[in-house]
């Protein structure tokens, strides 16, 4: 199973006392206040060799029991040279949702944080290219938020209605 | 060309550029034959050139993952087999390897066995698909027929497994659907034995064959540091020489057990691709004739007692532990012990790593089934592989990449 290096978070503790680590399952995850998300990642990559980001996505814990913050933002980086995997968390609440984006340091970041802002709606700063990415632009809810129900709210009457000529 | 935009700009806004209006935008798409599945590309051409290429996805969006936010451990198996509707084993057995992960069940070594034969198998179904279709967009009309002829010997077996061609659902909390039938390995061994044959004859149509390296060798490069930067996996990242391989890096299921090699080429084109696919194939079959010789006796679920797996019917309509245990599993809200805690898992599925990552509540419906998609993630490479070519290798490339709407979408 890939662990993480204890060093590797010795170091990050060592740069970023606020960071928090812990365990499950032999995964190490650390969580990482939104401020300093970005310098994190950066170190992440620059200086501990984390050079693939494996997913970005994101869990809405309105109704999750002991939950203190709305979403928690999901990082998953490997490194290919020494195969550690570690999972990298940063909680936001309302109004406040948005985060420097990850795109200048994996570019691979692209697609998956646009699905994120289309799916929750978390803006990622400095991004080349937020637009919706699944959904069409007229939509304007965020579908896999807590709130947005399985069934039962048509969007369809968002939809602009187009004529045969104009299509 | 920089595609900086407003947030509700639509795809044309972003291709429209009146500075180069001497530019054709044509309309690859949704429904074009060499797409293969629904998905659409806005193309800027310089005569037959492509200048800047833009995707446009989203036409087979399903709600998968919203859909696991309300369909059991045992129910959401169904969601998996579409989404990657070509190799649908492989996605069983790596949503239930994260489910597994979560509520912290180990398998049995017979169930261990039997998953990777059959996510093996889904490999070369997939592989089979993915080359004979870049054949078959780039003319070689033959050798796609030879690819699916095989992968219709693939879905006898797995009917004979499971009772289903497509959708297999074959996969369960803490073990399988049924145990493998001497018949399934009779027909595994005659696949085992005619496969290779096929295989020879597949290699020398094509690997020396002038109009095929033409049209795919040096189109589509991928450099190394572009595949591991842009997050690409499976055989794309191993045709641009990353050595990495989750059945070696992070072994899984029962790979440690087996002796096989990973597949790499430094090129990174679509010749590339096509040959590592072809090579993993034959790895695949390395690995299934090791696993099905060596397939453990005993059990193929967990035992009773842990209350994970679904009893067999004759243990349900027999026993009381097994009537019992059913009717916990089967009842909402008395299923699984699930923890408050989540965990992600990935397998090496036949398009590059597939994983799940999974927020458990407590609950026997997860809280969160996020899909980690291979070929969502790889679609992203398309403009910058296809950038400078012509119109016509837009099929090789899209081809190689192996997209599949349903998983691109989800």
């Amino acid at each position: 199973m890939a662990t993480t290096d204890t060093t590797t978070l010795q170091a990050l503790q060592g740069r970023f006392p606020a960071v928090t680590t812990s365990e499950f399952r032999g995964q190490t995850r650390v969580v990482v206040p939104s401020e300093s998300l970005y310098d994190v990642l950066a170190f992440l990559k620059n200086d501990r060799g984390f050079d693939f980001l494996s997913d970005v996505t994101c869990v809405d814990y309105l109704n999750y029991r002991d939950a203190k913050d709305r979403f928690g933002l999901v990082y998953i980086l490997v490194s290919t040279l020494t195969n550690e995997r570690l999972f990298v968390r940063s909680f936001l609440n309302e109004p406040e949702l948005a985060v420097p984006s990850a795109v200048p340091l994996w570019e691979g970041a692209n697609w998956l944080e646009r699905e994120v802002w289309d799916m929750f709606g978390i803006k990622f700063v400095g991004h080349p290219d937020l637009r919706r990415i699944l959904l069409p632009p007229e939509y304007t809810a965020h579908p896999l938020r807590k709130d947005y129900p399985l069934q039962g709210r048509g969007e369809r009457h968002n939809f602009p209605v187009l004529a045969r000529n104009s299509a | 060309m920089s595609l900086v935009a407003p947030q509700h700009a639509t795809v044309e806004d972003v291709v429209r550029d009146d500075a180069q209006d001497y530019l054709w935008t044509l309309n690859f798409g949704p429904q074009h034959p060499a797409t293969h599945t629904t998905l659409r590309l806005l193309l800027k051409l310089d005569g037959e050139r492509v200048v800047d290429a833009v995707p446009d996805i989203g036409y087979l969006h399903s709600g998968f993952e919203k859909l696991g936010e309300h369909l059991d451990y045992n129910q959401y198996v169904t969601v998996t087999d579409r989404m990657n509707y070509i190799s649908p084993m492989a996605n069983n057995v790596a949503w239930h390897t994260s489910v597994e992960r979560l509520l912290g069940i180990e398998i049995t070594p017979r169930c261990q066995y039997i998953r990777s034969i059959v996510a093996e198998l889904a490999r070369i179904s997939d592989h089979l698909l993915c080359n004979g279709a870049v054949g078959l967009d780039v003319g070689a009309f033959t050798f796609f027929l030879y690819a699916f002829y095989q992968r219709e010997v693939l879905y006898d077996i797995f009917e004979t497994l499971c009772g289903a061609r497509f959708t297999n659902s074959y996969t369960r909390v803490g073990g399988l659907m049924h145990d493998m039938t001497p018949l399934v390995i009779e027909k595994i061994r005659a696949f085992l034995r005619k496969f290779p044959k096929t295989l020879d004859d597949m290699d020398r149509l094509l690997n020396r064959n002038k109009i095929f390296i033409d049209r795919t060798k040096g189109v589509g490069i991928l450099t190394k540091e572009q595949a591991i930067n842009r997050s690409a996996s499976g055989p794309i990242a191993r045709a641009s020489g990353v050595t990495r391989d989750l059945r070696k890096d992070e072994p899984y299921l029962a790979y440690k057990d087996f002796d096989f090699q990973v597949c790499c080429a430094p090129a990174g084109d679509c010749l590339a691709r096509y040959l590592v696919r072809m090579a993993e194939m034959r790895e695949s079959l390395k690995i299934v004739e090791q696993a099905v010789e060596n397939l453990p006796a005993g059990e193929i679920n967990v035992g009773i007692n842990q209350r994970t797996a679904l009893p067999s019917k004759k243990m349900v309509y027999s026993s009381i532990e097994g009537t019992i245990s059913h009717f916990e599993l089967t009842m909402s809200n008395r299923g699984f012990e699930v923890p408050h805690e989540e965990s992600y898992a990935a397998n090496e599925a036949a398009n590059g790593e597939l994983g799940f990552y999974l927020v458990g509540d407590g609950n026997d419906v997860a809280y969160r089934a996020r899909c980690r998609p291979p070929s969502f993630i790889h679609f992203a490479l398309f403009p910058d592989l296809i950038r400078g070519h012509t119109l016509s290798d837009i099929v090789a490339v899209l081809g190689s990449l192996n997209i599949i709407a349903a998983e691109l979408d989800r």
